[in-house]
């Protein structure tokens, strides 16, 4: 069921830009942050600011357990096997830095393979290059089908006895194709290698069971699913953990430090040192309470509403062309313009108050894919009302004229 | 839609120098000094290539892609600084920029980049607007050309 009850738990809402109420369609970059996320980072800095793992005062035993308590809630969140699975990053892009550097590239040798696919965004692609370079292993690129997606055959057809390992995303951020990720984990599991699913775009949209999917890492950030910036998870089977060493040294990551040598604590504690993001994580763990009485259910109806009522009036527009209609589960239009370059129409919409984006969204290889130096993609979420819809087509409508933003 | 007389001519320069750009396309010939500058959030994309003879700026060319205000601007560059002195066309450089930033007009130095004067007020597109003058800025500043004739630079 439609409804927009969910619009006034965010504050942001109630601004302008540019002198118009504010019409936020970038939900896909970042999520906004409702009130509940606020107040639980603001009663830390208020109530129980002081450091994790460390104090043996009450105040931090309090930090240390609203803390601590989140890794429980993400745990239940993926349907990860134990709470040891999940370490705490900075985001999807240092969680899949810690895999490529600290898992896969000690193991790797020349000549192996590496699979990745050309719709990944820049996070899950540049790592595997430099990876493979610094190895001298080999990229190989799955296909992609019609709506963007790898198939579990399109993945067999580039596996080898050479693949290491498999980088692939579970919700392009592009083209919102939906990947298979269970198949895909079995395929690559049949070829005796191991897969790390970039859950970026999933998470926000879908209900995750790591152990259902069977992949080996599974990383995803706070920011695009209701939380704060600056935090994300990498989830990794126990044993793929333990074998990976850490990115980072120092403090909280020791077990015992002596003048030559240091021994280092077991998975997950090796890979977070220094101060964490206390806030963020705590963060983190009210925006998951939030989904989680919001439901994906209702996340994923009113966005398929939304979505389809701007797809129906955007193919009524001659001038709009769409580059994943048929993406149902999408929660982006990916689409140009005809004759106008997505920088022009951007500041169209801009100045009517919405907020889409546009360029290369951070996927150069996906667009070098579709021919596109550029493309304009909006993106929903539960926020979102058809009012928005109205006004960004109204905005569309008026993008061809794109040069009167210089004249107002 | 009814437009003042000199918001329409605008309309038609800046349209005229998008769609049928002055001085595009790059040549492959020694002695010219060619920068490449990208805007990687944008995906704006501009090379310029100078030669300068004498203190005097024989030819310029520009090639690249991205955004109306962009190409246009490039366009325009071209068309003003082409057989100027370095001192008249770094004058030109500055008008513009001047403009672009909201610190005055001079019509005289800029004649059709005039047209441009509305990016003042969209922040965010006045480094589509200077994309090429900032190339161009780097063909003609002294580091630049001390080096080896022919070589691209490339920035981001």
């Amino acid at each position: 069921m439609y409804n927009t009850d969910w619009t006034k738990d965010f504050p942001i809402l109630n601004q302008e830009m540019n002198g118009k109420a504010f019409v936020y369609l970038d939900s896909a970059a970042t999520s906004l942050t409702p009130e509940v996320v606020l107040e639980k980072m603001n009663e830390y800095y208020r109530e129980y600011g002081v450091n994790v793992h460390r104090g043996v005062y009450a105040m931090g035993a309090k930090a240390d357990g609203e803390f601590e308590s989140v890794r429980d809630q993400v745990q239940k969140f993926i349907k990860a096997s134990s709470r040891e699975e999940i370490v705490f990053t900075r985001g999807t892009t240092t969680a899949i830095n810690m895999v490529a550097f600290g898992y896969v590239l000690p193991k790797l040798q020349a000549g192996d393979e590496i699979v990745t696919s050309m719709s990944e965004h820049h996070a899950n692609f540049v790592p595997w290059q430099v990876v493979a370079q610094k190895a001298g292993a080999t990229l190989k690129f799955a296909p992609l089908d019609a709506n963007g997606a790898v198939t579990p055959a399109a993945l067999q057809s580039v596996m080898s006895e050479k693949t290491r390992f498999v980088a692939l995303n579970h919700m392009s951020n592009v083209m919102s194709a939906l990947n298979d990720v269970q198949a895909l984990s079995r395929v690559t599991h049949e070829f005796g290698a191991e897969i790390l699913i970039d859950g970026a775009q999933a998470v926000p949209h879908l209900s995750i069971d790591v152990q259902a999917i069977d992949c080996d890492f599974y990383a995803f950030s706070g920011h695009k699913m209701f939380g704060p910036t600056g935090v994300g998870v990498l989830y990794g089977k126990y044993a793929c953990l333990q074998a990976m060493e850490p990115f980072e040294y120092g403090g909280a990551m020791i077990d015992q430090v002596q003048q030559f040598t240091t021994s280092y604590k077991d998975a997950p504690y090796r890979f977070e040192s220094g101060t964490p993001m206390i806030a963020e994580v705590i963060g983190l763990g009210a925006a998951i309470t939030y989904l989680e009485k919001i439901g994906y259910a209702t996340i994923q109806t009113q966005i398929e509403t939304l979505r389809e009522y701007a797809i129906q009036q955007l193919e009524q527009l001659e001038q709009v062309e769409i580059y994943n209609p048929h993406n149902h589960e999408a929660a982006t239009i990916a689409f140009n313009i005809k004759d106008v370059h997505s920088h022009d129409a951007v500041t169209v919409y801009d100045l009517e108050g919405v907020a889409i984006r546009a360029g290369h969204l951070c996927a150069q290889p996906l667009l070098s894919e579709i021919h596109q130096g550029s493309i304009l993609r909006m993106s929903l979420q539960v926020y979102n009302t058809k009012a928005d819809i109205d006004r960004f087509i109204a905005a569309t409508k008026k993008a061809s004229d794109f040069l009167d933003v210089l004249f107002l | 839609m009814s437009y003042s007389y000199d918001e329409q001519m605008f309309r038609q320069i800046i349209m005229d120098h998008y769609k049928t750009p002055r001085f595009k396309g790059l040549v492959e010939q020694p002695g010219f000094v060619t920068v490449h500058l990208k805007n990687p959030s944008c995906g704006d994309d501009m090379q310029v290539q100078t030669q300068v003879e004498n203190g005097v700026i024989t030819e310029v060319h520009h090639d690249g892609s991205g955004c109306s205000i962009c190409c246009a601007s490039a366009s325009m560059m071209a068309q003003l600084v082409s057989g100027e002195t370095i001192e008249q066309a770094q004058a030109k450089k500055q008008a513009f920029y001047d403009m672009v930033s909201g610190q005055g007009i001079d019509e005289e130095l800029l004649d059709e980049a005039i047209s441009l004067q509305g990016v003042a007020k969209l922040p965010p597109r006045i480094k589509c607007a200077t994309l090429g003058w900032k190339a161009f800025e780097q063909t003609i500043s002294k580091e630049t050309v001390e080096q080896a004739e022919g070589v691209t630079i490339v920035t981001e």
